[in-house]
């Protein structure tokens, strides 16, 4: 386990700045206690500083997680966020996407979502903007991007994608193997 | 007078007209050779040099290349033609010029030190089939690489062989040795890469070079003061003499539990640097500006003709004229305005 680099950092920040946004000084400078990233065979852990403390009696290979994985690093150096961040884009996402009741299931199973499942959409989404869907009950299902901005999705045809799927709840489920 | 003028003109016109419609077919005494593939046309025919100097140098050279041209052209129509977009193009065939080299040819490159030592003893390269048959998988294996057959790294069951020490692990040994034996592979492998391009290898440590850079004379003294029996412990520095920089570990991380605050500050410092950072998207800004104005004008013509046919009710789109806010919505980040909501979305 080691903290992230200057670059690791920046290239995390910037993943999760299309979701948040400005919002991440909220998780990095938190009134509740001292929160820190840690980075452990290239996923990165948001964890206390009382739980950082304490995993550091683990070895490296018995180490299996601590705290939340945000993700991981892949071998070209890039950041693929995981559904186990939802907890943390959830509340500070900038731009959100709530899905009928019918379409839910296609989106937790691993679909995008179409023009015919688009509840509501935050005003001013760009094009290809990071956003969380959520139930019409204000439950977070997962995060995408946006394939097309507000003003896009208005006119186009009700069959064609909206939102990108990138991570759902479901894959709890269907990944459980890979997912720490 | 005038039909005087009137004739010349006709005359002129008629002359050309015919300049301009010069026959397709070219009469010459000697084919020429084509190569269609290159676009290249060859004229063997004898220039009368009597026609070069009476008719003028430009004017015979202009007719000339006109000529061998049109015949060019008439190739290229011979050939067969696809449409492509509106455009008729022709597929051209293999060019049979042959173009010289580009730059010279390789040289040999000198002989592996194997391939001194076959010469000497006179072996031969025995050609060796590809698969081997694998008795324990009961199918045919590649003799070396992926899945090869008779993988002593892969077998689940090593006997201990009586001489060894019991608590030795078999499995690791084996693995141990392959990785060595690649290794050495390698090495010879680099080895016979120098000895062809002539490379001066060092055996151990620093090359000699003529002229030494700062920092690589800096290392040769260091590597010159670790050399002693006590790997440099008791050796008196130079009077100047600065402590090597990079010695030991390539790759410095911050501690695990460093300073949790001086962290949580280099982090903030690096998202504000990164917010300033950030370029409003105007493209994006202009074109959904672009849209926002389109449906405004969408909406206040359905209103005009809803007002002008009372009987049929127009759809009216929302009705609202919207704010004439043109377009200063901040790309991306700030995401806010909930205003002209078409019905359903927010």
């Amino acid at each position: 386990m080691r903290p992230l680099t200057e670059e690791e950092t920046k290239t995390m920040f910037e993943k999760l700045s299309k979701y948040i946004g400005e919002n991440i000084k909220l998780l990095v400078d938190r009134p509740d206690g001292t929160y820190c990233f840690r980075l452990h065979q290239d996923r990165v852990f948001y964890m206390s500083e009382k739980i950082l403390k304490l995993a550091t009696n683990f070895s490296r290979d018995k180490l299996i997680s601590v705290g939340t994985c945000f993700g991981k690093f892949t071998k070209t150096k890039k950041f693929r966020l995981h559904i186990t961040a939802l907890d943390f884009l959830a509340p500070y996402a900038k731009f959100k996407v709530w899905v009928k009741p019918g379409a839910e299931q296609s989106f937790l199973y691993g679909n995008h979502v179409l023009k015919s499942g688009l509840g509501r959409i935050t005003e001013n989404t760009m094009q290809y903007q990071g956003v969380v869907v959520y139930s019409m009950a204000d439950v977070p299902l997962g995060f995408g991007v946006a394939a097309k901005s507000t003003q896009e999705c208005r006119r186009v045809d009700p069959m064609s994608i909206v939102v990108f799927h990138q991570a759902d709840v479901g894959e709890f489920i269907r990944s459980e193997e890979t997912l720490t | 007078m005038a039909a005087c003028s009137v004739e010349e003109l006709l005359a002129k016109a008629e002359q050309e007209e015919a300049e301009k419609l010069k026959s397709i077919s070219v009469e010459k005494e000697l084919d020429l050779e084509f190569d269609v593939g290159n676009l290249l046309a060859c004229d063997k025919n004898r220039i009368e040099s009597r026609d070069f100097r009476e008719r003028g140098k430009e004017d015979f050279l202009r007719s000339l290349a006109r000529d061998n041209t049109q015949l060019l052209i008439n190739e290229i129509w011979k050939l067969p033609t696809e449409r492509n977009e509106e455009v008729l193009v022709a597929k051209l065939p293999e060019q049979t010029t042959r173009l010289p080299r580009e730059k010279p040819p390789p040289k040999p490159r000198p002989p592996t030190r194997w391939e001194q030592f076959a010469k000497l003893k006179g072996i031969q390269k025995k050609k060796k089939t590809n698969l081997v048959w694998d008795e324990t998988a009961k199918e045919w294996r590649r003799r070396w690489g992926y899945k090869r057959a008779n993988d002593d790294t892969k077998e689940w069951l090593i006997e201990v062989p009586g001489s060894s020490d019991p608590n030795e692990d078999q499995f690791a040994k084996r693995n141990k040795a392959k990785k060595e034996r690649v290794a050495k592979n390698e090495f010879n492998r680099l080895k016979n890469i120098a000895r062809a391009m002539k490379i001066k290898t060092p055996g151990v440590g620093l090359l000699p070079k003529a002229q030494q850079s700062k920092d690589e004379l800096l290392k040769a003294v260091s590597v010159a003061k670790t050399s002693t029996a006590s790997v440099g412990r008791f050796q008196d520095s130079l009077p100047k003499e600065k402590p090597p920089k990079n010695s030991g570990k390539k790759r410095k991380f911050d501690p695990l539990i460093g300073d949790f605050s001086s962290e949580k500050q280099k982090q903030l410092e690096l998202l504000q640097v990164m917010g300033n950072k950030t370029p409003k998207l105007d493209l994006t800004k202009a074109v959904n500006t672009q849209m926002r104005e389109e449906d405004r004008e969408e909406a206040a013509a359905r209103r005009r003709k809803g007002r002008k046919m009372p009987g049929k009710g127009g759809k009216g789109k929302g009705g609202k004229a919207g704010g004439g806010k043109g377009g200063k919505g901040k790309g991306g980040k700030a995401g806010g305005g909930k205003r002209r909501g078409k019905p359903g979305k927010q």
